[in-house]
């Protein structure tokens, strides 16, 4: 039975990976070499810094990370005076007051993103009709996560073959479901200017943002791992002697 | 053990509620057959893995908010910013997929070793019973997040109850709480999903004590007929019970330390959207077989009866396997039915994860036709026709002996009482 079961276990793996989600038009994506991944995996600071600021001067016009507080990014590696500073640059509305009046007053730490739209009409309204998803969690919500991002916002965006008519302000996109994408390519060489030198070309614009998404999405993925590698190991010693404690009890009878 | 009980105060307990002679009597010396192999591990790990449920989401309920509107914000909340939520979350999801990994290992090894034979129906009955209410519990939990899977999966789910005459509407509107699927259907499947658990604990409770009364089959399918036959349970099963656990556990780790989303779907971290339909709805991999049998039928009604009917026939399986050996050991043309059948369940699985077009449209059927005949004319012509091969004496003739040999000449396929 055991070796059927071998068998039967093999013909699964080969079913679940024959069973990829059907991707009839759009592209194969491209895999990317993320500091994240792995069993040692960890965010690369400056990307995630580098990141943040590429989301704040281009992406976050339209898009908010709305699960992500300001205090939430001293975990890019900035120090908490810092990211005060960066809250402070932001409006938000306080209140009530005594007088029972809203207010607005520069963001602390403890608040969230403004998101940039009040509401998802406003967003559709200045949005052609399409209204930018939240980016909270964009990085585990599409599958192929990182590398469809990365895909997507890099050698996605072409011209589109004869046979396709795109929609009035779509952009055609060969990694997006449908091809056809309300967002225009957001990203120019040199649409922000880094402040450690790093060249700002698309696809390294495209790595750094993908990588705050990552963090945005799964901030707690260092942690995860860390403790994954010492639970692994207190498994395999503990398992081991577990394996040893059953064979020596078991010497004692035929068997 | 001994000196244990003669303790004073020990002693005071036991005489007013004998709980240490019932623990002694039923998992330490409690005995066993002694050959029986790994794939007997499956039972205590299936318990170990409801357990493991129940105590990571009672946690997660602490902090989990079952309203539309916050449900997949508290789920963040959890992810975030709830101390170890990540870990409670991760272990909670993938250990969903780890308890029916357990129980279909467990169920498996049943239907090889004919564990559901006479004098054991009730406990294979009973198991059928816990595999109902794990997958109502599975699908429940599934819709707590509130994200796009969650609900098209509980819309496509819920919806199939329509298709049943005159009650269907009633049953249905019933399981919404309204007329569509929202915040009332929510509110009813939280409750609920922590209800089922502690049900499913009942049962389990109730399929034990059936066990003890009979005890455990074995690899040979004969009974034990005397001391030389069996161990106690403890320390032999205890330890080889704890290995078992030890790579149950390793593998649970990686997936929830390395892999933690890869039995999950990307769709469920967007919140869930009425407007908007995902365009590969999919339930979780462990529905994935019966999935294929609902599409595979082009009738709804007849679909969703299909679909029910592909767990219900398992009540049925000790009457349709008429052979009287029960280890897959002794019958070599079972054998080949039953890899034959897990093959089948397979492709099931495969052709679920696919869209219904082209050859899958095809395979599912030809697949589904397979998994009932299964059932109805293989395992009944089987029991029929099927020449087995000779049992053994006794269990602990092989082993004790020295010889390795089953014993040759045995009196052929007599089914002994256990």
């Amino acid at each position: 039975m055991m070796r059927g079961l071998m068998g039967a276990a093999a013909a699964a793996i080969v079913l679940v990976g024959l069973a990829g989600p059907a991707t009839a038009a759009e592209d194969k994506l491209p895999a990317q070499n993320w500091s994240f991944d792995g069993v040692f995996g960890s965010y690369d600071r400056a990307a995630l810094q580098r990141g943040f600021q590429v989301y704040q001067e281009v992406c976050a016009g339209c898009h908010g990370v709305k699960y992500i507080a300001f205090r939430n990014l001293t975990e890019l590696g900035l120090d908490e005076g810092q990211v005060k500073a960066i809250a402070a640059e932001y409006e938000v509305e306080g209140g009530p007051d005594d007088d029972g009046e809203m207010f607005t007053r520069p963001a602390i730490l403890s608040d969230y993103l403004p998101e940039p739209f009040a509401n998802d009409n406003a967003a559709r309204a200045s949005n052609n009709g399409a209204l930018p998803p939240d980016l909270s969690l964009m990085a585990k919500a599409r599958t192929g996560g990182p590398d469809y991002l990365y895909a997507l916002l890099t050698d996605g965006y072409a011209d589109p073959p004869d046979d396709v008519m795109l929609g009035e302000g779509m952009s055609y996109n060969r990694y997006f479901r449908g091809n056809q994408i309300a967002m225009p390519p957001p990203l120019d060489d040199d649409a922000v200017e880094y402040t450690d030198g790093t060249s700002a070309t698309v696809e390294q614009m495209s790595l750094d943002v993908v990588h705050f998404l990552m963090w945005a999405a799964e901030p707690k993925l260092e942690a995860r791992k860390r403790m994954g590698i010492k639970v692994i190991l207190f498994l395999l010693v503990l398992t081991a002697l577990l394996y040893a404690s059953k064979r020596r009890i078991w010497s004692r009878v035929d068997h | 053990m001994d000196k244990f009980l003669q303790n004073p105060i020990v002693q005071w307990i036991e005489y007013r509620l004998p709980i240490f002679s019932f623990m002694n009597h039923s998992i330490v010396v409690y005995p066993t057959p002694r050959n029986l192999n790994y794939w007997w591990n499956f039972g205590s790990l299936a318990g170990i893995a409801l357990t493991i449920q129940i105590v990571t989401g009672i946690v997660l309920a602490f902090h989990y908010t079952p309203q539309a509107d916050l449900a997949f914000a508290s789920v963040e909340h959890i992810m975030r910013n709830v101390n170890y939520g990540w870990l409670l979350r991760y272990v909670h999801a993938n250990g969903g997929s780890m308890f029916f990994i357990v129980v279909f290992i467990h169920l498996f090894r049943g239907m090889y070793y004919g564990s559901y034979k006479a004098p054991r129906e009730i406990l294979w009955m009973l198991g059928v019973v816990i595999l109902l209410m794990m997958m109502a519990t599975a699908f429940m939990g599934y819709v707590l997040p509130w994200g796009q899977m969650s609900y098209w999966g509980a819309t496509v789910i819920t919806n199939m109850f329509t298709a049943f005459p005159i009650v269907g509407d009633w049953l249905t509107t019933l399981l919404w709480g309204g007329f569509v699927v929202d915040n009332p259907t929510l509110n009813r499947f939280f409750s609920l999903h922590y209800l089922l658990p502690f049900m499913i604990v009942g049962v389990v409770v109730v399929q034990l004590w059936g066990l003890h009364v009979h005890k455990p089959t074995n690899p040979l399918g004969i009974g034990m007929k005397g001391p030389q036959d069996s161990l106690p349970f403890h320390p032999y099963y205890t330890f080889k019970d704890m290995f078992g656990l030890g790579v149950f556990l390793l593998v649970f780790a990686w997936l929830v330390f390395f892999a933690p989303n890869l039995l999950g779907e990307a769709d469920n971290y967007i919140p869930a959207n009425p407007l908007v339909t995902p365009p590969h709805i999919v339930p979780e991999w462990y529905f994935l077989p019966f999935y294929a049998i609902l599409r595979a039928i082009p009738d709804k009604l007849m679909g969703v009866i299909g679909m029910f009917g592909a767990t219900l026939i398992l009540f049925l399986l000790p009457w349709l396997d008429t052979c009287k050996v029960r280890s897959a050991k002794f019958r070599p043309f079972f054998k080949m039915a039953f890899w034959l059948f897990v093959a089948d369940v397979l492709i099931l699985g495969w052709v679920g994860k696919n869209s219904p077009e082209g050859m899958f449209i095809i395979i599912g059927r030809v697949a589904s036709v397979y998994y009932f005949a299964h059932f109805l004319v293989i395992l009944p012509l089987l029991g029929k026709f099927e020449p087995t091969r000779p049992l053994p004496e006794s269990i602990g003739k092989p082993v004790l002996k020295g010889g390795g040999e089953m014993a040759s000449g045995a009196v052929a396929a007599k089914m002994e009482k256990s």
